[in-house]
């Protein structure tokens, strides 16, 4: 029998690359939305810390670990990307398998802030958003979870099925702000 | 013209062609087009908005009244731009406004001679009757006579941005009490944004002649500039106008980015820029006002300020002969200047008969003033009054003009909050707080020496940054001048004819006095009667004389006559701009599934569905309409098998030990008693008792279930599960997540479903195994999925669910197998009429007006328990027979189209509303039937089965006689389902 073929959310629309700043789809591996029990985040921290050396992140934060993120997403929530889930979760907290339900892409690069500043409404300046810190917000008129992923780079989260208008509206900002540097 | 010698901003090695009107012209780069046009003598440059009076330039920044100009042309074309703010570039194209048929010969000039008939009010007196024709003649006329420029009704095809900033402090202005606060600020370590309306900073020192520092003005605001853009923790934004101050530090902001070249090339026109500040530091300046005497509208007729600048920046003048007319010392300056560029001066007529003369050797005329001035489409002369009332002429082209200086508030305003009075500058300034965290400096605060300007400035940059927890430093103040400002008020010359308040708007003195005297006492009457300072103008040139005018006919002061409201934007900011990225695809975001792109080489239309796009139908050589193929798709699935994408609808993953008795709160009916393998159909409520939404549920384990929704309810139902799980159901313990997107989910629907599901699956299935409404994992081509046996369709069907990187893979297999045995994909329109044929419903039944009770589901709402929205749909008149039910029609004449849309009535009624008995929902063409049907709601619908009735469409012009039936009009025993 035939096999069937995966295909990414981003194929055929990424890279795109223009001045200095790149955006590329990231394989994400597992995503796994972590919804702790009733009064089971501490519970689900210690298993996070003994899985990965990392807790359950508080509002507005992106731990990290080596391949291993944990990144807040939500009220109570958060999603854990790399790994399978650690079999120890399971007891503290609803896993739900995201891995296809979000095109992940990062975008990098010097001007990669002033390429956000056109589409995210947030104060994304290194001292009000540095890295350990992850937002849910709008990307122009999409929901995206973003955190920094580096000193110029920016990982982002959409719904798979909005990857062509993330790419095309992200693409569009790119090529402005390259215009404007061009211009000098 | 042009003076040889003069113009500090010009680069006099290079020449620039442009057009204005078609006419070809030259300048200089450092040019404005204004400045531009003076120098070739063009002394017209735009007709006056009601009276069509011949107009010239008036002063030189974003204030300008009267210098109105179309840039570019067709959909490209820019109306309304202010010529005293465009940068000169090869090739640019201007065309004048509100003119007809050209700007030197304007027919409808003849409004001006009719002037006696069309002061203020003249509209609302006069075009009162017949009613009928305000929409028809009057308006239109009145809008194609009075008028700005138009845009071209083509598509924006110019790029426009926007974009958000934050800082620490923002500095609004570039002067020199705004270089300074940028600096103090940024030098006690602040994020500071400094924004500028012109393309350098400097503000008034650009056109003045004095030191600062020991070098000429504009050379230190040029070092100052090149210093803080050297700064990292400043942002030094050019050619940017703050348009707006709004809550928790928000301010507005328009950047020119390419206004300034012939070719922008991959860069946006404009950029709108949303800039947040925990401080503001108005430094706005301060414009200056006209005296309004008889014609004092003449072009050549200037600001005294805006003479000088033109003279001394780039080196342009009316004419030769000049006269400056002012109350205060700050005028003098223009005749000093004017007279040191070599022109002469022929007068320099100061209102206060004790003023000394400042200006060097010219004729003085203290205690003058200018009754008139004449000429029409250039000044020609002016009649100087004497104290003793004696008047003589003076042949003159250029007259400058100083009613003092207004602070530049507006910003300050934005919030509602009203300036004071200042006595000693005759203005109002800004009271502190108007906008919180927004403190005014300089000149914007009444301060017009610049030596006061600098240290006012300093003090407010520190004073900002130290509010945002950094610690100020002392900052060495520049020498500078520091010569009082002195005036003594003239806000109107006495006399006969009309003197110009409000040049934008058309608006004299007299209309303000007839307001008055037509008790339009309040200001903000005075405003709306005689449209002083409203529009884009914002009152910059004319608020406070109109206030004095006013306040001087009703017997009041100006402190209590008060201000007009001033409102963003301070100048005018293009839709294109604030809408940028919205354009065409950018309105919404596109959501595609995951056989979009083999729907596409299918060549099937899509249809959007909510942001999805979803297929109508899969087009095959040989079809004519889409009906062809929809009615080949109905009868594929009913004879064989078909193959849809449903992964939109929603689906929410819940899980946790208390979901079967929280579902059984949001579903009306009960979900608890569900077994493991299981999937229910259920109906939610609003908590207002109509129908929210209905779907199935799958409880795939003991504690893991998956509810499906409606493509178009997914987003409200997340939301009403989290309401009521955070609001009303707390103590239960569950969790859901979205998983509409991890889910690619297809419908295979037909009597050889299964057959064409069993040649994916790896481990086949039967009837037994897999009944009607039965769930479960499975293994597709050795991928682990979802099977559930569910039917929308009415046929024995499935849908199968695998994570979406395989959606497009399992398509392209599921539909190339189903047209091996001679099935197809199917699309919307099939799937509508086979849900129609079934009389199942969709949001177009349950619209939100609809009850549990309405669609014939009250049986659905369990007695044994609560549910949200039972209370409610159980009050008086939520159930009832007078209420419209749901119910089957079709014509009586097989064939007949029927429409949705149509309302119902008794065959022999007359078709008015009254009389109406219900309506249609959903309509389609059952091939299996071969006949159209259609879903509805009418009144007592459910007993009157068999009964006939009228479709009516007011709209198509339609009536068709029809009989009510039962819902379910194809396999009503559902025989078919169970397979």
């Amino acid at each position: 029998m035939a096999e069937l073929r995966a295909s990414s959310p981003c194929a055929g629309l990424l890279p795109l690359v223009r001045g200095g700043v790149t955006l590329d789809e990231v394989s994400p591996g597992v995503i796994t939305a972590l919804a702790p029990f009733r009064g089971g985040e501490a519970a689900l921290s210690s298993a996070l810390q003994a899985a990965y050396g990392l807790g359950f992140p508080a509002a507005g934060q992106a731990l990290e670990a080596g391949e291993t993120a944990c990144i807040w997403s939500g009220r109570a929530q958060a999603f854990l990307i790399g790994p399978a889930p650690d079999a120890g979760l399971a007891a503290r907290a609803v896993l739900t398998d995201q891995s296809d339900a979000w095109a992940v892409v990062e975008l990098s690069g010097p001007g990669a802030e002033d390429v956000l500043a056109r589409l995210v409404p947030l104060d994304l300046r290194p001292a009000a958003f540095p890295p350990g810190w992850a937002a849910r917000s709008l990307l122009q008129h999409m929901t995206v979870t973003l955190w920094r992923s580096g000193s110029g780079a920016f990982r982002i989260m959409a719904f798979r099925s909005m990857a062509r208008t993330l790419a095309h509206e992200i693409g569009t900002a790119m090529a402005l702000v390259a215009a404007r540097r061009d211009a000098g | 013209m042009r003076i040889e010698g003069a113009g500090r901003d010009l680069d006099r090695s290079q020449r620039l062609k442009f057009r204005f009107d078609g006419k070809a012209f030259a300048g200089f780069p450092g040019d404005t087009l204004a400045s531009a046009l003076m120098g070739a003598g063009v002394d017209v440059v735009g007709r006056s908005f009601k009276y069509h009076r011949p107009r010239g330039v008036m002063t030189a920044g974003s204030e300008e009244p009267n210098a109105l100009v179309t840039l570019r042309e067709g959909a490209q074309a820019d109306p309304n731009v202010r010529a005293t703010m465009v940068e000169l570039h090869e090739g640019l194209s201007a065309r004048s406004q509100n003119r007809w048929p050209t700007l030197e010969m304007d027919y409808l000039s003849v409004n001006d001679l009719f002037a006696p008939f069309l002061g203020a009010g003249f509209y609302y007196k006069t075009f009162m009757w017949p009613r009928a024709f305000w929409e028809k003649v009057y308006e239109p006329f009145i809008r194609r006579a009075a008028g700005l420029g138009a845009l071209s009704g083509q598509s924006c095809t110019d790029r426009y941005e926007q974009a958000y900033a934050f800082c620490d402090v923002l500095v609004i202005g570039g002067g020199p009490a705004g270089l300074m606060a940028a600096r103090a600020a940024a030098e006690a370590g602040a994020d500071v944004i400094l924004v500028d309306e012109n393309a350098r900073p400097g503000g008034r020192l650009r056109a003045e002649v004095e030191e600062v520092g020991g070098v000429q003005g504009h050379l230190w605001a040029d070092g100052m500039a090149a210093d803080l853009a050297g700064m990292e923790n400043v942002r030094v934004m050019t050619r940017t106008t703050v348009t707006g101050a709004y809550d928790q530090g928000t301010y507005g902001a328009l950047e020119r980015v390419a206004q300034h070249v012939a070719d922008p090339g991959g860069r946006p026109l404009e950029c709108f820029w949303r800039i947040v500040a925990r401080r503001a530091v108005l430094c706005a300046g301060a414009l200056e006002r006209h005296v309004a005497f008889r014609d004092n509208d003449r072009p050549g007729v200037m600001m005294a300020g805006a003479l000088r600048a033109c003279v001394t920046r780039w080196g342009v003048v009316p004419g030769k002969a000049v006269a400056v007319f002012g109350n205060n010392d700050n005028a003098h300056r223009t005749a000093r200047d004017l007279a040191a560029a070599g022109l002469h001066v022929a007068a320099l007529i100061d209102s206060r008969h004790d003023a000394e003369n400042l200006a060097g050797d010219v004729p003085f005329y203290p205690g003058f003033q200018v009754a008139r001035a004449t000429g029409r489409k250039g000044l020609e002369g002016i009649t100087l009054r004497a104290p003793d009332g004696a008047e003589t002429n003076l042949h003159v082209q250029a007259l400058g003009v100083s009613g003092g200086w207004n602070p530049s508030v507006h910003l300050a305003c934005h919030m509602n909050g009203r300036p004071e009075w200042s006595e000693d500058i005759a203005a109002f300034v800004p009271r502190s707080g108007m906008v919180p965290g927004l403190e005014a400096a300089g000149a914007a605060r009444g301060v017009f020496d610049t030596a006061g300007c600098l240290k006012d400035g300093a003090d407010a940059g520190r004073a900002a940054a130290e509010a945002c927890g950094f610690a100020g430093r002392d900052m060495a103040l520049p020498e500078a001048e520091d010569a009082p400002y002195r005036l003594r008020r003239l806000w109107a010359v006495a006399g006969k004819g009309r003197a110009w308040l409000d040049f934008q708007n058309d608006v004299t003195v007299k209309d303000v006095r007839l307001a008055a005297q037509e008790n339009y006492r309040s200001v903000e009457h005075m405003k709306r009667y005689t449209t002083q300072g409203m529009a884009p103008d914002q009152g910059k040139n004319s608020n406070v004389a109109a206030l004095a005018i006013l306040a001087d006919a009703t017997g009041r002061d100006i402190p209590g006559t008060g201000t007009t409201t001033f409102r963003p934007p301070y100048t005018p900011v293009a839709i294109a701009a604030m809408g940028s990225g919205g354009q065409g695809a950018g309105f919404a975001p596109q959501r595609f599934t995951t056989s979009h792109a083999a729907s596409e080489e299918r060549g099937a239309p899509m249809i959007e569905a909510g942001l999805w796009y979803r297929p109508s139908y899969f087009p095959r050589p040989g079809e004519m309409t889409w009906r062809d193929s929809c009615d080949r798709e109905v009868r594929t699935v009913r004879d064989c098998v078909g193959v849809c994408d449903v992964s939109t609808l929603g689906k929410i993953d819940l899980q946790g030990p208390d979901v079967g008795a929280f579902l059984d709160f949001v579903y009306t009916n009960t979900f608890s008693t569900l077994t493991p393998g299981r999937v229910r159909y259920g109906l939610m409520l609003r908590e207002d008792g109509h129908v929210m939404d209905d779907g199935t549920t799958a409880r795939l384990s003991d504690n893991q279930w998956v509810m499906t929704t409606t493509t178009a309810a997914a987003g409200q139902v997340m939301r009403h599960l989290d309401w009521v799980h955070q609001a009303l159901v707390p103590h239960l313990d569950l969790r859901f997540v979205s998983v509409t997107e991890q889910w690619a989910q297809f419908a295979v629907a037909g009597p050889r479903s299964r057959e064409l599901l069993n040649g994916l699956l790896d481990d086949p299935i039967d009837d037994a195994s897999f009944p009607f409404m039965q769930c479960g994992p499975v293994s597709v081509m050795g991928v682990p999925g979802r099977l559930f046996r569910i039917s929308f369709s009415g046929e024995h069907a499935y849908e199968i669910a695998l994570p979406a990187r395989y959606g497009d893979a399992l398509f392209r297999e599921l539909v190339a197998r189903a047209e091996g045995m001679g099935g197809c994909a199917y699309g919307m329109e099939a799937l509508n009429v086979m849900r129609i044929e079934k009389g199942h419903i969709t949001h177009a039944e349950i619209h939100g007006r609809t009850t549990a009770f309405d669609c014939g589901f009250a049986r659905m709402v369990s007695p044994k328990k609560d549910c949200v929205g039972k209370v409610m749909a159980a009050r008086p008149g939520m159930v009832a027979d007078s209420r419209e039910q749901l119910v089957g029609l079709r014509p009586v004449k097989a064939g007949t189209e029927l429409t949705a849309g149509a309302h119902l009535f008794e065959p022999d009624a007359e078709a008015v509303r009254k009389n109406a008995q219900g309506y249609v929902t959903s309509v389609g063409y059952s091939p299996m039937l071969e006949t159209y049907l259609a879903l509805g709601f009418l009144r007592n619908g459910r007993a009157r089965h068999g009964q006939k009735v009228m479709l009516i469409d007011h709209l198509r012009k339609r009536d068709v006689l029809c009989e009510v039936t039962d819902v379910v009009a194809y396999d009503p025993d559902g025989g078919r389902l169970r397979g």
